[in-house]
């Protein structure tokens, strides 16, 4: 019984990362009827403005320290971050210490930013063009973004831990009547969940509760006819992808302490995210977060230890098995539209 | 000429007089100039072309005649090459059965997977498709490793079997065709150009002709007629009481033996299958050559297989030490100026400079190479014709098009 | 425009013959040559195949840097670095036998297909008499199965997997890093004085060749020692988010943690199993541990605070103090500003012992080459004397146990040396049974 709740949890855990990408992969498709490739990069970009912003923070002035030498036998050069200098080393090492949290307030201009200059500047072109161009163009521009960031960060993953104050784990068996120590959480992982739940409530409460959203509503039902009605439909669709890169980069900013950044990060992701939003049918946002946790919580069971030994590599194939499984029994996925993206 | 418009015709014998003089092509550059850096015509690359070239006609007749756009097909490319080593572990060095074996057994994948992904359609079919060769994939590497050696790929062995060829002396036998061996080759000098002449490249080019007269025919028979109704559209085919399931999957079966050719082919020419070959990523270059090169051609595939199979093995051997060589001429700092200029986007940058590409192309030339080669060829002709008549002809085109 | 099309084509083709026909008499075809490549310029070329792009890219840019510089040494730049230690003199700084050395790079992008690909290009385009490089023994093996067949030399890189010169050995293939059997030979003892001899294990394994052979060395090894293995169970590679896989040890009955990851994999599932809490538990009345049988000086860089107190075992680590190790870091830390990593150190070594040996026995034959390595027993190049044994081609000497240290003074102390186990406790028969199943074989020159 622990074991499968300590699973469900870790399958909400996973499952509130697919929920999040594909959140914003979904609202692309479904307003500008754009397949987009480079949502993995623009998740990765997300986590490297964590990593940026820690490398903002920890930029030091060099001190020579005469007493200690270096790997060559030099005196040593003693760097000491200027927020440290600035605010005295306790607040400073604080300040370091909340580095990813704090990415939050880098990471919404510059999500937006990104977003809009996609849209602007290579998405707008495509609209009219099959989906097999719009893949293939953003598919190169994921890798231009890529290898971009390889450039400057380099290819091997990069430590950014969460502060000290999230570091430990919660009894969570205690609070449920099971004994000390059967299941354990730790805190970010429950922080990163209850920050996706946020997420996901506030993108649908904005879509249901604005004017904005409704026109976008209306918009991804009918493009053409909000348009007859004099609506300028494409502002409204420019800003909709700012909201779903930065909804892609709050999902990577908080994701660095689970999974060390590295600049294929995206790749990885892009593929699973993709089967997500499959599953959950093209075009429904509840489509795409229900398929997040399915997806999620069905990984979990199948590394069960129980499970593996019954079906040997089925967690390697989990995801794939569900997605053919449902994809022959519901034809538009859980929750998807007829007539949407068949041709 | 053998049941061909006379317009294909040509077309088939460029292609026949190109993949025979491939080698000299190739190697435009002198060996040992600073350019021979940008030489292809080595035994190995030129059989990458043509058989990558093979894989990308085959993805061709499903993708461009029917719309249905398969990210799985790379699967099939790894079953063909799985089943042609096992051939020449267990039964001869001799690569007519593994060929047939791995044509074979791609077929039958594909008609199972064909038969279910096909269900579907649009991303939902790309989807199914992806699913079963990602799980291909990731079994490959791990559960299936008796069968596939997982990470290190399966190879020839000392102490395989091979029925038919009895014990070896000593070294690895070595694959032929009726006692052709596939790594003999004839280098030609002349003056300062090398010429490889491969026994390995013509076997896959002989077999690259075929599939593309095939490809040639199928594309210009009722069938061919019958799979492009399909993707213009699909309902009215169905409304008009006809079932498109049949054509669709014969479709995907024929493009799915060609992957298994191609897949069979690169073990003939190097006993190595490795299960990188099926990830999703090796799918997605093959969408990337048919669209880069120009989906619905005939040529177009080919053509995008060589683009990316150049870059991925010339442009990343370029390393900086080249760099400083090419640009030795100038003053020093100019020298650095340029190399720090360059340096980004060749050797461990070739990635940023295929990205860069393909946006360039697909912006550019919605239609690839193809595209390209003809406006080309149109900016020529404007020159010495009216340009009425080149504009009638363009607006023609446009209008075949859509 | 068909006609025109067509008289092109003819004009080409004249073109052709009348230009064939006028370079006749300069043609000739296949010339005498001994094995493949025959240098017979005043130089000769190595092929260094190493990841440009893809996880292991840092690792493949460190190798790439020990490679130039080892040519750059070969050919009498630089301060020679560990040509001055190396117990052979035969390498005078004129290149190999008087001919210079140059190298073309390629990408091999871990993938053993691409590897394979990258390395023929070297041997039939660039004339390549040698490859060596890569990150992974997974393309360590294909690329060595393709040397074998081609009749160049492969110095392998970074391959950790027994099979490399157990079941997969070539005659025409060389390892100098040592192997997962070493690993745990090597680390036992150490896990034994740190841990005691009442453990129970519980195996997290990279589901490939090469985390099974470790998992089998590290199982086989502390099982010997008394250890419980409790569980193996195995993760898909690049599997990313480990915790399903890490939740259940909490509550298995294990006390200890064995990490069969490498790379990505490694950091991710470290950092996340120390997240989760195991080394603040208790477990057995003992404290709870973690063991990463294989790291490096990267990888501990990029799991960050997770690492501190972790043993593992390396080839070889640059704060060893033996001249050599100090000659090697001095020339890498003066030209590029920080220290080697390990997979820097085994390719400079390969490069150099690969020359030294064409310069002993007079003649670049793969052949030739293949008798002066084989048991070649040499020092000076930063493990101490160290045997290429002849039965298998794998180098014996010592290994490093490391542990990530508590307070690193800065980025690259964060492994501290723990213990140098010495030859005799890691060598093993050549037909031990982690081991079988292969045979070299004979040497190929090829053509």
């Amino acid at each position: 019984m622990d074991a499968i709740l300590i699973q469900i949890l870790n399958g909400l855990d996973k499952g509130s990362a697919y929920a999040l990408i594909a959140l914003g992969l979904t609202l692309i498709f479904g307003t500008l009827g754009v397949v987009n490739f480079a949502h993995g990069a623009l998740f990765m970009i997300g986590a490297f403005c964590a990593v940026t912003l820690q490398k903002i923070l920890t930029i030091s002035v060099t001190t020579i320290d005469p007493e200690r030498t270096d790997f060559l036998g030099n005196p040593l050069k003693v760097q000491t971050p200027y927020v440290e200098n600035w605010f005295g080393p306790e607040i400073g090492a604080t300040i370091v210490d909340w580095a990813v949290p704090l990415a939050i307030l880098l990471a919404i201009p510059v999500m937006i930013l990104v977003g809009f200059a996609m849209e602007r500047g290579l998405i707008k072109h495509f609209y009219k063009r099959p989906h097999a161009d719009q893949i293939l163009v953003t598919f190169g521009l994921a890798i231009v973004l890529q290898e971009i960031i390889k450039y400057f960060y380099g290819a091997n993953p990069i430590p950014t831990p969460a502060p000290s104050t999230f570091r430990g784990s919660l009894d969570i068996g205690v609070w449920l009547g099971f004994d000390p120590f059967t299941i354990i959480y730790p805190y970010w992982r429950l922080v990163y969940f209850f920050f996706a739940g946020t997420i996901i409530a506030a993108v649908f409460a904005f879509l249901q509760f604005t004017t904005f959203g409704m026109v976008v509503r209306a918009g991804m039902a009918d493009r053409e006819t909000v348009g007859l009605l004099g609506i300028d439909i494409d502002r409204r669709f420019t800003l909709m992808f700012g909201l779903a890169a930065a909804v892609a980069g709050l999902a990577g900013v908080m994701y660095t302490p689970i999974l060390s950044p590295n600049y294929h990060m995206g790749m990885d992701f892009l593929v699973l995210s993709f089967v997500v939003v499959v599953v959950g049918g093209m075009g429904s946002l509840p489509g795409a977060v229900l398929a997040g946790f399915l997806l999620g919580i069905l990984q979990s069971f199948a590394s069960m230890n129980e499970v593996k030994s019954l079906l040997p590599g089925i967690d390697q194939i989990i995801i794939y098995l569900v997605a053919i499984v449902i994809l022959l029994t519901r034809p538009r996925g859980l929750m998807g539209r007829r007539g949407v993206m068949e041709d | 000429m053998l049941g061909l418009e006379r317009k294909d015709t040509y077309l088939m014998l460029a292609v026949a007089f190109i993949t025979l003089f491939a080698p000299i092509i190739l190697n435009p550059f002198p060996a040992g100039s600073a350019l021979a850096q940008f030489n292809a015509g080595y035994p190995d690359l030129m059989q990458r072309f043509v058989i990558f070239g093979i894989f990308a006609i085959g993805f061709n007749i499903l993708f461009g005649l029917t719309g249905y756009l398969s990210f799985g097909h790379a699967a099939f490319l790894g079953i063909g090459s799985y089943s042609a080593v096992w051939m020449f572990k267990l039964l001869s060095m001799n690569v007519i059965p593994a060929i047939l074996l791995s044509i074979v057994m791609a077929g039958l994948f594909a008609l199972v997977i064909g038969f279910v992904s096909l269900r579907r359609s649009g991303i939902y079919f790309s989807i199914l498709t992806l699913a079963f060769a990602q799980m291909s994939y990731n079994l490959a590497y791990s559960v299936l490793t008796p069968v596939t050696n997982g990470e290190t790929g399966l190879q020839i062995s000392l102490n395989d079997p091979r029925i038919l060829d009895g014990p070896s002396n000593g070294g690895l036998p070595v694959t032929s065709l009726f006692g052709a061996e596939m790594r003999d080759s004839t280098t030609l000098f002349v003056g300062p150009w090398s010429w490889d002449f491969s026994v390995g490249y013509y076997v896959c080019a002989a077999l690259m002709l075929l599939a593309f007269y095939l490809s040639v025919r199928i594309f210009r028979s009722p069938f061919g007629m019958m799979l492009r109704a399909v993707k213009s559209n699909q309902q009215r085919m169905n409304y008009t009481g006809l079932n498109t399931r049949p054509y669709t999957l014969a479709a995907f079966v024929i493009s799915g033996m060609y992957a298994g050719l191609a897949g069979g082919l690169l073990a003939a020419m190097d006993p190595l299958a490795g299960a990188d070959r099926m990830q999703w990523t090796a799918s997605g270059e093959v969408v990337l050559m048919t669209i880069l090169g120009g989906a619905g051609t005939l040529i177009g595939p080919v053509l995008g297989a060589g683009f990316i199979k150049y870059f991925e093995n010339i442009f990343s051997k370029i390393n900086d030490g080249i760099l400083h060589q090419w640009f030795a001429f100038m003053p020093d700092g100019l020298e650095n100026v340029m190399v720090t200029l360059i340096h980004p986007f060749i050797g461990k940058g070739w990635h940023l400079t295929l990205g860069i590409m393909f946006m360039l192309v697909v912006i550019f030339l919605p239609g690839g190479l193809v595209e390209g080669a003809q406006r080309t060829g149109r900016l020529f002709r404007r020159r010495d014709r009216n340009a009425g008549h080149v504009e009638s002809d363009a607006a023609r085109q446009r209008a075949a098009a859509e | 425009m068909r006609r025109q099309n067509f008289s092109r084509r003819g004009l080409l083709k004249t073109g052709a013959v009348g230009g064939a026909g006028l370079a006749l008499p300069t043609i000739f075809t296949s010339r005498a040559s001994a094995f493949t490549n025959e240098p017979t310029g005043s130089s000769v070329t190595l092929g260094f195949n190493v990841p440009l792009t893809g996880a292991y890219a840092d690792e493949g840019a460190d190798e790439l840097r020990a490679l130039e510089l080892a040519v750059e040494h070969l050919n009498g730049g630089g301060d020679g670095g560990m040509l001055q230690t190396f117990s052979s003199q035969a390498l005078d700084g004129t290149g190999i036998l008087g001919k210079k050395v140059e190298y073309v790079t390629g990408d091999d992008q871990t993938k053993s297909d691409v590897a394979r690909a990258t390395a023929q290009s070297m041997i039939q385009k660039d004339g390549a008499v040698m490859i060596t490089g890569g990150s992974s023994s997974g393309t360590a093996i294909a690329v060595q199965g393709l040397c074998q067949e081609a009749g160049v030399i492969f110095m392998a890189g970074l391959t950790h997997s027994n099979d490399t010169t157990g079941k997969d050995r070539k005659a025409n293939g060389f390892r100098h890093f040592f192997n997962a059997y070493m690993s745990a030979q090597a680390l036992a003892p150490v896990l034994q004085g740190l841990y005691g001899t009442d453990r129970k294990a519980y195996h997290l394994t990279a589901d490939y060749t090469w985390g099974w052979t470790q998992e089998e060395s590290i199982a086989a090894a502390t099982e010997a020692m008394g250890w419980q293995t409790t569980e193996k169970v195995r993760t898909p590679l690049g599997a990313g988010d480990f915790s399903s896989y890490i939740a259940p040890v909490l509550n298995s009955g294990a006390d200890v943690l064995v990490l069969n990851h490498y790379g990505g994999d490694m950091v991710n599932s470290l950092t996340q199993a120390v997240q989760f809490g195991l080394r603040d538990r208790q477990a057995n009345g003992k404290d709870f541990q973690i063991v990463v049988p294989l790291y490096s000086e990267l990888m501990a860089r990029g799991a960050g605070q997770a690492i501190k107190g972790i043993p593992g075992s390396q080839n070889w680590d640059w704060k060893l103090e033996d001249a050599g190790t100090q000659a090697f870091v001095k020339s890498f830390g003066e030209k590029y500003g920080f220290p080697p990593s390990q997979a820097a150190h085994t390719c400079y070594v390969q490069t150099l012992l690969y020359a030294d040996a064409v310069a002993r026995a007079g003649d670049f034959n793969p052949c030739a080459v293949v008798e002066a390595l084989e048991g070649y027993e040499f020092d000076g190049l930063g493990n101490g004397p160290t045997l290429y044994r002849a039965d298998d081609h794998q180098c014996f000497k010592d290994v490093v146990v490391v542990k990530g240290a508590e307070s690193p003074q800065d980025e690259f102390h964060l492994v501290e040396i723990v213990e140098v186990t010495p030859t005799e406790q890691v060598t093993y028969p050549h037909d031990h049974p982690m081991f079988a199943g292969g045979a070299l074989g004979e040497c190929n020159p090829g053509a």
